[in-house]
């Protein structure tokens, strides 16, 4: 696998004014992979992504590009290109001269120039734009600009800075269809940068979870929702019930102060643990039925399912269910073993 | 909308001293007093058209082109160094282009001629290091320094707040893209800050070609640009008529350039200062 390896990044670190941006960050980008940094703001993600474009040097650690090292490549001279999170197009020019900048800059022919421009704009679904100023379009017209002006110089590698972030929801789910199936068909490297953990689950080949400048867990959508490492992760990425716990041995975890089977293992006899329940997996029962229970403290229809908060002893569970409780009923709860999570304690700094 | 009637007081001022002086200037430019009476001529602006008075004007337009260059050749690379975000001493250094200008226009001049005269400060201190002395007083030299060091700020100042605005990610996409810094500060920087430019352009030749007190001071009168004339005209010569003529000359001169500068600015789509 190590020859697919496109980009690499080796125990890079980045201080800002004492405050550590990165700290220790290792990660290997495949070829054709789109991989998404993935955290809540100020994680570290955009810095990494401003080293690989080369607008930020890193403070320490090294970056390899198929293999050699491009700490002191300027940006203008690295295979990779980059869609801003304002989309930073040329006020002054019109859509074509937008796009066409790049290959204008490595003298390309005017005809070929033309024919790539207008592959492009077919690509981004803005053929006739051509003459359009830049400034007369929409957020999700300029977006496209934006992506085709990056894509049209056929880079190896695309970063992609919160590109959707200043669009509105419906457009911004078409647009995440559109960029992964843009993505796939030209085959290019996506570097994907954004706080939206829906987005990073929907498009992405590997997801790396980033806190306070660590990666806190790299793996593919389906592992990262379903296992994730630690309460940080496992509350980032959909909602969680994080509780106390006390894993008794092998298979036996305690919680609220009652015993439940488990499917965990490996861990310390008495050892004190993270409990992580996702909401739609806790089973409304009635009263007398639930190992668990509480009040219902309030129910709000989200659409498909309603989110319940349900005040138990010293804890408030929050259940998604298409059933409804009402409101300030007793209700059951009940989770098996399967939607038992265990995790380690652990200091995410 | 509703305030409309705060404006009436300035509205009052602007008819007694702009509308009222311009109208003043046009009638006396055109007319001429008989024993019957004011009569229409065309007179005053026939006596220009004289190799001595055109020469005035093209003096005048001259020295204010050089110093209009000097002045954008010094004042771009000053603004851009004002608007770079590591540059620490933009304060200092902002209020030390922008102090002067707290100080009369006239003190300020009259201080260049103890600065460059013969026994002056600036050639004390050249003979002390055994250097020649200069000697540019009343000479075009002069006056185009003096036009400089008066008008530089006017260049700096709108071409710094045009280049403070362009947004960093700009010059960052066109890196990305593969501009080095020359084609980034060719393709990108200098066409986003053209209506700085040409801001700057306008207010530092506009008051340079109409100046006259520059031109006394520094010039010594020898060199007689078209606002001396003008001045001559009204103060000495009594000659209303000539005066408003080559002041309705000057104007149209004035309206022309602007006219042809904001042209190239609506086609380039930046935002006007006037």
């Amino acid at each position: 696998m190590t020859d697919s390896i496109i980009l690499q990044l080796q125990n890079v670190s980045k201080i800002y004014d004492d405050t550590p941006a990165l700290v220790d960050l290792s990660l290997n980008i495949r070829k054709n992979e789109f991989v998404t940094l993935l955290g809540p703001s100020g994680c570290g993600k955009t810095t990494t992504l401003r080293i690989i474009g080369g607008f930020e040097e890193a403070d320490e650690g090294n970056l390899l590009f198929e293999g050699r090292n491009i700490n002191d490549l300027p940006a203008h001279k690295r295979k990779v290109n980059t869609v801003f999170q304002k989309y930073a197009l040329f006020p002054h020019m019109n859509v074509f001269d937008n796009i066409a900048f790049g290959l204008k800059i490595k003298k390309m022919e005017r005809k070929a120039i033309t024919e790539k421009v207008e592959y492009m704009l077919k690509l981004v679904n803005l053929n006739g734009f051509e003459k359009r100023s830049v400034n007369s379009l929409s957020g999700g017209q300029q977006q496209r600009v934006a992506i085709a002006r990056a894509l049209v110089n056929e880079p190896e590698v695309l970063l992609l800075d919160e590109p959707l972030g200043a669009l509105d929801l419906k457009l911004r789910k078409g647009m995440q269809v559109e960029l992964k199936n843009m993505q796939q068909s030209l085959g290019i490297t996506f570097i994907y940068v954004t706080h939206d953990q829906e987005e990073a689950l929907s498009m992405s080949d590997t997801i790396v979870v980033m806190n306070y400048g660590v990666i806190q867990q790299i793996g593919t959508p389906e592992d990262i929702y379903n296992e994730p490492k630690n309460a940080f992760v496992a509350d980032f990425i959909g909602e969680s019930n994080i509780l106390d716990g006390v894993m008794e041995e092998d298979y036996l975890v305690t919680f609220m102060g009652k015993t439940f089977q488990c499917v965990d293992k490996g861990f310390e006899p008495k050892e004190r643990i993270d409990v992580v329940i996702r909401p739609e997996d806790i089973k409304l029962v009635p009263w007398e039925e639930g190992l668990l229970g509480g009040v219902v403290q309030s129910a709000t229809f989200k659409g498909v399912h309603y989110e319940m908060i349900i005040d138990g002893e010293n804890f408030s569970w929050m259940v998604h269910s298409t059933k409804m409780a009402t409101d300030g009923s007793k209700i059951g709860l009940k989770i098996l073993p399967d939607d038992i999570h265990i995790m380690k304690k652990k200091v995410t700094q | 909308m509703k305030k409309k009637w705060l404006a009436s007081p300035y509205i009052v001022w602007m008819i007694i001293f702009i509308v009222v002086p311009v109208f003043l200037v046009l009638f006396y430019s055109v007319a001429e007093q008989t024993e019957d009476g004011w009569r229409l001529t065309a007179d005053h602006f026939r006596r220009f058209v004289d190799p001595i008075y055109i020469n005035v004007l093209i003096r005048s337009v001259v020295l204010a082109l050089v110093s209009t260059v000097i002045c954008l050749l010094l004042g771009y690379p000053m603004a851009a160094i004002l608007a770079s975000k590591e540059y620490s001493r933009k304060k200092i250094m902002y209020l030390l282009i922008v102090m002067p200008m707290w100080m009369n226009f006239l003190l300020r001049t009259y201080a260049w001629m103890t600065l460059l005269e013969r026994n002056g400060v600036i050639n004390s201190i050249l003979s002390l290091l055994n250097l020649p002395a200069i000697d540019i007083l009343y000479t075009n030299k002069a006056v185009v320094l003096g036009m400089v060091y008066n008008f530089l700020p006017f260049m700096i100042l709108p071409i710094y707040s045009v280049l403070s605005k362009i947004d960093d990610s700009v010059i960052e996409a066109a890196q990305d893209l593969g501009g080095n810094n020359v084609t980034v500060f060719r393709r990108v920087v200098l066409p986003l800050s053209l209506p700085g430019v040409i801001s700057g352009i306008t207010m530092v030749f506009m008051p340079a070609v109409t100046t006259f007190v520059i031109s006394r001071l520094l010039g010594g009168g020898q060199f007689m640009l078209i606002g001396n004339l003008i001045e001559q005209q009204f103060l000495s010569s009594g000659d209303w008529g000539f005066g408003s003529a080559l002041s309705v000359i000057m104007m149209l001169l004035i309206l022309a350039s602007m006219g042809a500068m904001s042209r190239y600015e609506q086609e380039n789509g930046g935002g006007a200062l006037w």
